[in-house]
């Protein structure tokens, strides 16, 4: 029988040891391998300094696993405030009975992720709770970043005129996490569109200055972003349906699941405003990166209201709401 | 989309507007079809004239508060396992919905294809599970198999709550109530497709409405409306079957011999309508081993929300903002009615894309 793992493993003495030294072994640096009870950093720059928990069924899917999930989505809420991801901490709520190799791959797709964008675990924890009390694994990360001064956005207006730009294919993360929980096959392109965003914002915030907003499209997707830029600052939006870089898979698989993918997580994809005059350079540029060749310019920031339209392929308009439900497929 | 594909729409819709002269009231049956028809903006492309009215088609919207009531009542004191589909988790019964006997501890499993409560049941045999089977014509065929196999597999721990219902009784239902004029039928495409053009025949002599069977593709809705308008306008009444892609007319022949085998037809329980003469499947003798209802014969007492007026919405006697509850007390974050729970109700695609 396959090793797993026990409330030996969270009692705080041997059984925790040997999940602590099998992180350590993958993720060890000069300041995780001090184990203080904080770790120690040296920051000069404005700092910025997200958290996020990581709970998704199945642990492993098309695309990735939750622990590259827990590293890409906290390097993702850093970049795009327009930080540079620096340190992380890592916390494993481990459930009884959790396979311990799967623990070694989660923690081995751990070292691998943080390599990929080039950040270091600098501090973490690990539990075991009862059989029925967890789901597997939860993993939380917490993240430190530094602003240099020409990347940040905050104080950036957005105006009527500015347009909105996404790096890529909408929904993929959601809807390819659904069709997996369902156990529905249509293809072999189905992945998740799980990516470290950090490599194409931050260069992008170098060159362009009419960058005026950022936000990474996560649990509500994209349309629940949109809202939340009009409401926040009081603009009309109005999006293009035709404009919106959605891969046949996705589409196939929103037709029968009945769910839309404008409202389906994506964990690789940010949502720009650009300003007018920019917008066709900052394009180029994305289309020019691996994270962004799919980018397009997908609408644009109308007059003062509180509300996002979209232009349907036909020309007619109809409002795109926020996320009102739980997403869950239709019967008929 | 192709540019000639949109070109066509719009072709089609200004041929609408030229012949519809006639103040028109068309009824989508589906409950897709109301969805897509928003989701596309349709609307903006028919003139004034044209009332479209959505009707009952929604399986979620069409369950009765006896049978939630029912389900949690089984589950709650026998400590069953609930499988389902979809959106009936949020449906409120009396007390509560299966959502909340989810965070009471109940094991509430929500599936897409029903053969995964075969595997839930089989990988635990100590426990009893029941298989709720709602739907239309359309998800009854697979949930007859479903039945087949379990039968074949002998599994004793797994137990089927048919909510099945048939399409054409309630339409036969509406039309004969009377208490809206229609004018014209959009007739429901995934229904057809098993029941094909030839399930609707008895309803279409009976009444002769105008009624085209649609798909659910912009091209597909307006050409459709358009055959509809262009049959009011002329005062005849033809059963069109507009989806030729999909509905074949004797429909799909291998899912109906799957209903024959597993289900007979009988009175079923429509939020509504009430009891409708042969409206529901209910499971034949053969297979009756997993009919719950045999083993617990309970007196259910629903309490009735006094205010929600779902029942008029489904039968299309009011629009879904007529409700003194719409976007007042009941929103899709907190439903009254199912009407708002489910994402193919009326409520809830007059909330979401902002019509009122």
């Amino acid at each position: 029988m396959n090793e797993k793992i026990t409330l030996f493993h969270g009692s705080g003495g041997e059984g925790t040891k040997i999940l602590i030294d099998k992180i350590l072994k993958e993720l060890n640096n000069e300041v995780l391998t001090e184990l203080l009870d904080s770790a120690i950093l040296n920051l000069k720059e404005t700092i910025a300094f997200t958290t996020d928990s990581y709970v998704i069924s199945p642990p492993f899917f098309k695309g990735g696993d939750i622990g590259k999930l827990s590293i890409f989505g906290t390097v993702n809420d850093l970049s795009v405030v327009g930080a540079e991801p620096l340190f992380l901490s890592l916390s494993l709520i481990i459930e009884e009975g959790f396979e311990l190799s799967e623990f070694e791959r989660i923690i081995a797709s751990i070292k691998e992720a943080s390599e990929i964008a080039k950040v270091k675990i600098v501090t973490g924890d690990t539990k075991v709770v009862e059989k029925g009390k967890g789901d597997k694994i939860f993993i939380n990360t917490s993240g430190i970043g530094v602003i240099k001064e020409n990347r940040n956005i905050r104080n950036r207006k957005i105006e009527c005129g500015d347009l909105i730009l996404i790096n890529g294919g909408i929904g993929e993360h959601g809807l390819s996490i659904m069709l997996e929980r369902l156990e529905v096959k249509i293809g072999d392109e189905v992945k998740s569109d799980l990516a470290p965003l950090n490599s194409l914002i931050l260069p992008l915030l170098d060159n362009f200055k009419g960058i005026k907003f950022l936000r990474d499209p996560t649990r509500g997707g994209v349309a629940t972003v949109l809202n939340e830029i009009s409401k926040k600052f009081n603009f009309e939006i109005e999006i293009w349906e035709e404009n919106l870089p959605i891969k046949n898979w996705v589409k196939e698989a929103s037709n029968i699941l009945g769910i839309d993918p404008l409202y389906t997580a994506n964990e690789g994809k940010v949502i720009l405003v650009v300003q007018r005059d920019e917008a066709k350079k900052v394009l180029e540029f994305l289309r020019n990166h691996p994270l962004g060749k799919d980018a397009n310019i997908i609408g644009e920031v109308k007059g003062s209201g509180d509300k996002v339209y979209l232009k349907t392929e036909i020309g007619t308009r109809r409002i795109l709401d926020t996320l009102k439900r739980d997403l869950l497929p239709r019967i008929c | 989309m192709e540019t000639k594909q949109k070109e066509a729409i719009l072709k089609i819709s200004e041929l609408i507007k030229k012949i519809s002269k006639k103040e028109k009231t068309i009824m989508e049956f589906c409950g897709t079809h109301t969805h897509e028809i928003f989701r596309f903006g349709i609307r903006e492309l028919l003139p004034k004239n044209i009332n479209l009215l959505s009707g009952p088609g929604c399986p979620v919207c069409v369950t009765s508060q006896e049978d939630i009531d029912y389900i949690i009542k089984v589950s709650y004191e026998e400590n069953f396992g609930v499988i389902t589909f979809g959106d009936l988790v949020n449906v409120k019964g009396s007390e509560m919905s299966l959502n909340d006997l989810r965070i009471l501890g109940r094991e509430v499993h929500i599936v897409y294809n029903p053969f995964d409560a075969i595997n839930i049941a089989s990988k635990n045999r100590n426990k009893n599970y029941i298989l709720i089977g709602i739907g239309f014509e359309t998800t009854a065929p697979n949930l007859g198999y479903t039945l087949i196999k379990a039968k074949e597999m002998n599994l004793k721990n797994l137990f089927y709550y048919s909510l099945n219902k048939l399409t054409p009784p309630a339409m036969e239902a509406i039309l004969k109530m009377g208490e809206v004029k229609l004018n014209g039928i959009i007739g429901p495409g995934h229904v057809s497709t098993i029941i094909g053009k030839e399930g609707w025949m008895n309803v279409f002599n009976e009444y002769k409405i105008p009624f085209v069977i649609m798909g659910f593709e912009p091209l597909d809705l307006i050409y459709g409306i358009y055959l509809l308008v262009k049959m009011i306008e002329n005062d005849e009444a033809k059963l069109i079957n507009a989806y030729k892609r999909s509905v074949k007319d004797e429909g799909n022949k291998k899912a109906k011999e799957i209903l024959n085998k597993v289900f007979k037809v009988s009175d079923a329980n429509w939020r509504g309508f009430g009891t409708l003469k042969n409206s529901g499947l209910f499971l034949k003798d053969e297979f009756e081993i997993f009919e719950i209802r045999n083993y617990f014969k309970y007196e259910i007492k629903s309490k009735k929300f006094l205010s929600c007026r779902c029942d008029e919405v489904i039968r299309g006697v009011i629009k879904p903002f007529e409700c003194p509850l719409f976007k007042k007390v009941c929103t899709p974050h907190n439903p009254v009615g199912p009407c708002m729970v489910s994402s193919e109700g009326a409520c809830s695609a007059y909330y979401l894309y902002g019509e009122n």
